[in-house]
Protein backbone atom coordinates (compact mmCIF):
# COMPACT_ATOMS: atom_id res chain seq x y z
CA UNK A 1 0.00 0.00 0.00
CA UNK A 2 2.51 2.49 0.60
CA UNK A 3 4.17 1.51 -2.78
CA UNK A 4 0.26 2.86 -4.27
CA UNK A 5 0.54 6.12 -2.06
CA UNK A 6 3.88 6.72 -3.37
CA UNK A 7 2.86 6.23 -7.05
CA UNK A 8 -0.21 8.06 -6.97
CA UNK A 9 1.49 10.97 -5.38
CA UNK A 10 4.47 10.42 -8.09
CA UNK A 11 1.26 11.68 -10.52
CA UNK A 12 -0.09 14.69 -8.79
CA UNK A 13 -2.74 12.62 -6.26
CA UNK A 14 -2.20 13.51 -2.49
CA UNK A 15 -2.57 10.32 -0.18
CA UNK A 16 -2.54 10.30 3.39
CA UNK A 17 -1.73 6.17 4.88
CA UNK A 18 -3.37 5.33 8.22
CA UNK A 19 -1.34 2.42 9.73
CA UNK A 20 0.20 0.21 12.47
CA UNK A 21 3.39 -0.64 11.04
CA UNK A 22 5.50 1.68 11.48
CA UNK A 23 8.98 0.28 10.32
CA UNK A 24 7.33 -0.99 7.30
CA UNK A 25 5.21 2.02 6.33
CA UNK A 26 8.32 4.73 7.36
CA UNK A 27 11.01 2.06 5.30
CA UNK A 28 9.29 2.44 2.48
CA UNK A 29 8.37 5.92 2.71
CA UNK A 30 5.13 7.65 2.34
CA UNK A 31 4.00 11.21 2.07
CA UNK A 32 2.36 11.14 4.96
CA UNK A 33 1.46 8.91 7.53
CA UNK A 34 -1.00 8.79 10.49
CA UNK A 35 0.74 5.92 12.63
CA UNK A 36 -2.03 4.25 14.74
CA UNK A 37 -0.21 2.06 17.72
CA UNK A 38 -2.51 -1.05 17.67
CA UNK A 39 -2.84 -4.28 16.26
CA UNK A 40 -2.29 -5.31 12.90
CA UNK A 41 -6.16 -5.33 11.53
CA UNK A 42 -7.50 -2.45 13.50
CA UNK A 43 -5.48 0.88 11.79
CA UNK A 44 -8.54 2.77 11.72
CA UNK A 45 -9.57 3.26 15.38
CA UNK A 46 -10.56 0.06 18.12
CA UNK A 47 -13.82 -1.96 17.00
CA UNK A 48 -17.26 -0.35 17.79
CA UNK A 49 -15.45 3.18 18.99
CA UNK A 50 -16.87 5.21 17.07
CA UNK A 51 -15.91 8.40 18.61
CA UNK A 52 -11.93 7.60 18.26
CA UNK A 53 -12.41 6.15 15.11
CA UNK A 54 -14.51 9.76 14.47
CA UNK A 55 -11.06 11.32 16.18
CA UNK A 56 -8.21 9.04 14.03
CA UNK A 57 -10.39 10.02 10.98
CA UNK A 58 -10.13 13.44 11.85
CA UNK A 59 -6.16 12.95 12.35
CA UNK A 60 -5.60 11.50 9.20
CA UNK A 61 -7.66 14.63 7.08
CA UNK A 62 -5.37 16.98 8.80
CA UNK A 63 -2.34 15.38 8.16
CA UNK A 64 -4.15 15.45 4.45
CA UNK A 65 -3.74 19.67 4.84
CA UNK A 66 -0.79 20.30 7.19
CA UNK A 67 1.73 18.58 5.86
CA UNK A 68 4.49 20.48 3.58
CA UNK A 69 6.93 18.47 3.31
CA UNK A 70 6.93 14.08 2.63
CA UNK A 71 8.00 11.62 5.19
CA UNK A 72 5.62 13.76 7.69
CA UNK A 73 4.44 11.01 9.96
CA UNK A 74 2.26 11.50 13.08
CA UNK A 75 1.46 9.57 16.03
CA UNK A 76 -2.57 9.21 17.01
CA UNK A 77 -1.29 8.77 20.16
CA UNK A 78 -4.03 5.99 21.54
CA UNK A 79 -2.96 2.73 23.47
CA UNK A 80 -4.97 -0.23 22.88
CA UNK A 81 -7.67 -0.40 25.88
CA UNK A 82 -6.83 -3.92 26.20
CA UNK A 83 -3.25 -3.45 27.46
CA UNK A 84 -0.38 -3.62 25.86
CA UNK A 85 0.41 -7.42 26.02
CA UNK A 86 -0.53 -7.98 22.29
CA UNK A 87 2.72 -6.32 20.90
CA UNK A 88 4.87 -8.85 22.86
CA UNK A 89 3.28 -12.14 21.05
CA UNK A 90 2.41 -10.96 17.65
CA UNK A 91 4.57 -12.95 14.86
CA UNK A 92 5.71 -15.40 17.76
CA UNK A 93 5.77 -19.21 18.12
CA UNK A 94 3.34 -18.80 21.06
CA UNK A 95 0.83 -17.37 18.85
CA UNK A 96 1.24 -18.65 15.16
CA UNK A 97 0.09 -15.94 12.71
CA UNK A 98 -2.23 -17.80 10.70
CA UNK A 99 -4.25 -20.74 11.46
CA UNK A 100 -3.52 -24.55 10.29
CA UNK A 101 -6.39 -24.02 7.56
CA UNK A 102 -5.84 -20.56 6.33
CA UNK A 103 -1.87 -21.66 5.85
CA UNK A 104 -3.16 -24.65 3.61
CA UNK A 105 -5.74 -22.60 1.77
CA UNK A 106 -2.80 -20.17 1.32
CA UNK A 107 -0.84 -22.90 0.12
CA UNK A 108 -3.23 -24.39 -2.21
CA UNK A 109 -4.20 -21.26 -3.62
CA UNK A 110 -0.37 -20.49 -4.60
CA UNK A 111 -0.06 -23.47 -6.00
CA UNK A 112 -3.31 -23.22 -8.87
CA UNK A 113 -1.56 -19.80 -9.24
CA UNK A 114 1.61 -21.95 -10.17
CA UNK A 115 -0.30 -24.48 -12.05
CA UNK A 116 -2.05 -21.33 -14.15
CA UNK A 117 0.83 -19.84 -14.93
CA UNK A 118 2.82 -22.76 -15.98
CA UNK A 119 -0.37 -23.65 -18.58
CA UNK A 120 0.36 -19.79 -19.87
CA UNK A 121 -3.26 -18.97 -18.60
CA UNK A 122 -1.93 -15.96 -16.29
CA UNK B 1 5.79 0.15 25.22
CA UNK B 2 7.45 1.13 22.08
CA UNK B 3 6.20 0.10 18.71
CA UNK B 4 6.15 -3.34 17.27
CA UNK B 5 9.09 -4.06 14.77
CA UNK B 6 7.79 -5.93 12.26
CA UNK B 7 10.46 -6.38 10.05
CA UNK B 8 12.87 -7.72 12.79
CA UNK B 9 9.70 -9.94 14.62
CA UNK B 10 8.11 -11.44 11.05
CA UNK B 11 12.05 -12.22 9.92
CA UNK B 12 12.91 -14.43 13.36
CA UNK B 13 9.28 -15.94 12.73
CA UNK B 14 9.27 -16.93 9.32
CA UNK B 15 12.63 -18.17 10.03
CA UNK B 16 11.60 -20.02 12.72
CA UNK B 17 8.21 -21.40 10.92
CA UNK B 18 11.77 -23.13 8.54
CA UNK B 19 11.73 -20.42 5.79
CA UNK B 20 15.18 -19.88 4.21
CA UNK B 21 14.81 -16.68 2.77
CA UNK B 22 13.90 -13.63 4.37
CA UNK B 23 11.00 -10.94 2.46
CA UNK B 24 12.78 -8.26 1.58
CA UNK B 25 10.72 -5.17 2.59
CA UNK B 26 10.51 -2.29 0.04
CA UNK B 27 13.41 0.69 1.45
CA UNK B 28 13.14 3.83 -0.56
CA UNK B 29 14.92 7.25 0.50
CA UNK B 30 13.35 9.58 -2.39
CA UNK B 31 9.74 10.18 -1.29
CA UNK B 32 7.20 12.02 -3.71
CA UNK B 33 5.07 14.68 -2.29
CA UNK B 34 2.42 16.43 -3.71
CA UNK B 35 0.08 19.36 -1.93
CA UNK B 36 -3.40 19.21 -1.93
CA UNK B 37 -4.51 21.44 -4.77
CA UNK B 38 -7.64 22.81 -3.09
CA UNK B 39 -9.47 23.08 0.38
CA UNK B 40 -10.43 19.38 2.00
CA UNK B 41 -14.26 20.91 1.38
CA UNK B 42 -14.09 21.23 -2.07
CA UNK B 43 -12.11 18.09 -2.15
CA UNK B 44 -13.37 14.30 -3.62
CA UNK B 45 -11.59 12.38 -1.87
CA UNK B 46 -11.46 8.20 -2.21
CA UNK B 47 -10.73 5.17 0.07
CA UNK B 48 -8.23 2.12 -0.61
CA UNK B 49 -7.63 -0.50 1.56
CA UNK B 50 -5.66 -3.70 1.47
CA UNK B 51 -8.53 -5.03 3.39
CA UNK B 52 -10.00 -7.23 0.73
CA UNK B 53 -13.03 -5.68 1.37
CA UNK B 54 -15.87 -7.38 -0.12
CA UNK B 55 -20.29 -7.44 -0.32
CA UNK B 56 -22.32 -9.76 1.15
CA UNK B 57 -24.39 -11.43 -1.19
CA UNK B 58 -27.41 -13.97 -2.24
CA UNK B 59 -25.81 -16.15 -4.37
CA UNK B 60 -29.53 -17.37 -5.43
CA UNK B 61 -30.70 -14.14 -6.10
CA UNK B 62 -28.04 -12.01 -6.75
CA UNK B 63 -24.69 -11.63 -8.80
CA UNK B 64 -21.04 -10.67 -6.63
CA UNK B 65 -21.28 -6.79 -7.01
CA UNK B 66 -17.75 -7.09 -7.05
CA UNK B 67 -16.42 -7.68 -10.44
CA UNK B 68 -12.53 -8.82 -9.34
CA UNK B 69 -9.61 -10.70 -11.21
CA UNK B 70 -8.56 -13.04 -9.18
CA UNK B 71 -7.00 -11.87 -5.90
CA UNK B 72 -4.98 -9.15 -8.39
CA UNK B 73 -4.97 -5.51 -8.80
CA UNK B 74 -7.43 -2.71 -7.61
CA UNK B 75 -10.89 -3.43 -7.41
CA UNK B 76 -14.19 -1.44 -6.89
CA UNK B 77 -17.09 -1.53 -5.00
CA UNK B 78 -20.40 0.72 -4.92
CA UNK B 79 -20.10 3.49 -2.39
CA UNK B 80 -23.38 3.74 -1.84
CA UNK B 81 -23.56 0.05 -0.88
CA UNK B 82 -25.00 -0.23 3.09
CA UNK B 83 -22.12 -0.81 5.84
CA UNK B 84 -23.92 -4.34 7.04
CA UNK B 85 -23.50 -5.75 4.18
CA UNK B 86 -19.31 -5.23 3.82
CA UNK B 87 -16.81 -7.81 5.35
CA UNK B 88 -13.51 -8.56 5.23
CA UNK B 89 -11.92 -11.48 3.54
CA UNK B 90 -8.54 -11.33 5.21
CA UNK B 91 -6.11 -13.73 7.23
CA UNK B 92 -3.91 -11.08 7.67
CA UNK B 93 -4.94 -9.83 11.17
CA UNK B 94 -3.62 -9.74 14.57
CA UNK B 95 -6.37 -12.88 15.37
CA UNK B 96 -5.97 -13.00 18.99
CA UNK B 97 -6.07 -9.04 19.73
CA UNK B 98 -8.56 -7.94 17.55
CA UNK B 99 -11.50 -8.86 15.25
CA UNK B 100 -12.43 -7.45 12.16
CA UNK B 101 -16.17 -7.39 13.11
CA UNK B 102 -16.31 -3.64 12.73
CA UNK B 103 -15.54 -2.58 9.09
CA UNK B 104 -15.08 1.10 10.13
CA UNK B 105 -11.70 -0.24 12.59
CA UNK B 106 -10.38 -0.97 8.99
CA UNK B 107 -12.30 0.22 6.37
CA UNK B 108 -13.71 3.82 7.85
CA UNK B 109 -16.71 4.12 5.20
CA UNK B 110 -18.82 5.56 7.78
CA UNK B 111 -16.11 7.80 9.11
CA UNK B 112 -16.00 9.07 5.55
CA UNK B 113 -19.47 9.63 4.90
CA UNK B 114 -20.23 11.47 8.13
CA UNK B 115 -17.23 13.98 7.02
CA UNK B 116 -18.88 14.19 3.47
CA UNK B 117 -22.02 14.64 5.35
CA UNK B 118 -20.69 17.98 7.66
CA UNK B 119 -19.12 19.43 4.78
CA UNK B 120 -15.91 18.37 5.83
CA UNK B 121 -14.86 17.18 2.65
CA UNK B 122 -16.53 18.02 -0.36
CA UNK B 123 -17.34 14.71 -1.78
CA UNK B 124 -16.54 10.92 -2.04
CA UNK B 125 -16.38 8.90 -5.27
CA UNK B 126 -19.20 6.90 -6.66
CA UNK B 127 -16.85 3.76 -5.95
CA UNK B 128 -14.80 2.20 -2.82
CA UNK B 129 -11.85 0.35 -3.89
CA UNK B 130 -10.07 -2.74 -2.38
CA UNK B 131 -6.53 -4.53 -3.08
CA UNK B 132 -4.98 -6.98 -1.56
CA UNK B 133 -1.63 -7.59 0.30
CA UNK B 134 0.75 -8.53 -2.84
CA UNK B 135 4.51 -9.79 -1.91
CA UNK B 136 5.54 -8.96 -5.27
CA UNK B 137 6.72 -5.38 -5.43
CA UNK B 138 7.28 -5.35 -9.28
CA UNK B 139 3.56 -6.57 -9.59
CA UNK B 140 2.36 -3.96 -7.06
CA UNK B 141 4.13 -1.17 -9.15
CA UNK B 142 3.00 -2.20 -12.79
CA UNK B 143 -0.29 -3.70 -12.24
CA UNK B 144 -1.69 -2.37 -8.86
CA UNK B 145 -0.47 1.36 -8.77
CA UNK B 146 -1.19 2.42 -12.08
CA UNK B 147 -4.96 0.76 -11.66
CA UNK B 148 -5.56 2.47 -8.68
CA UNK B 149 -4.30 5.95 -10.71
CA UNK B 150 -6.11 5.31 -13.48
CA UNK B 151 -9.25 4.56 -11.33
CA UNK B 152 -8.34 7.97 -8.82
CA UNK B 153 -8.20 9.86 -12.40
CA UNK B 154 -11.55 8.77 -13.91
CA UNK B 155 -13.38 9.50 -10.83
CA UNK B 156 -11.97 12.95 -10.44
CA UNK B 157 -10.53 11.73 -6.37
CA UNK B 158 -8.51 14.73 -5.46
CA UNK B 159 -6.88 13.17 -2.73
CA UNK B 160 -7.01 9.51 -1.10
CA UNK B 161 -7.16 7.83 2.22
CA UNK B 162 -5.06 4.97 1.94
CA UNK B 163 -5.62 1.66 4.68
CA UNK B 164 -2.73 -0.84 4.85
CA UNK B 165 -4.22 -3.89 6.77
Amino acid sequence: MSLIARYLEEHGIPTVVIGTARDIVETCGVPRFLFVDFPLGSPCGEPWNVAQQGEIFEMALGLLESAQAPRTTRAAGFAWSKGEGWKSLVFTEAQPYQSVEVQQAWLERKEKYRQLRAKGKL
Amino acid sequence: MDHVRYIDRTTAYYRSQGYAKSYAWAQHDAVPFTPLSKPLAQSRVGLLSTSEIAIRFDPATEQNPIVEQGFRAVYELPADVPTAKLYSRTASFDRYATHLEDVNAFFPVDRLREAVARGRIGSIPPRLYGAYNNYSQRKVLEEEAPKALALARRDEIDAAILVPV
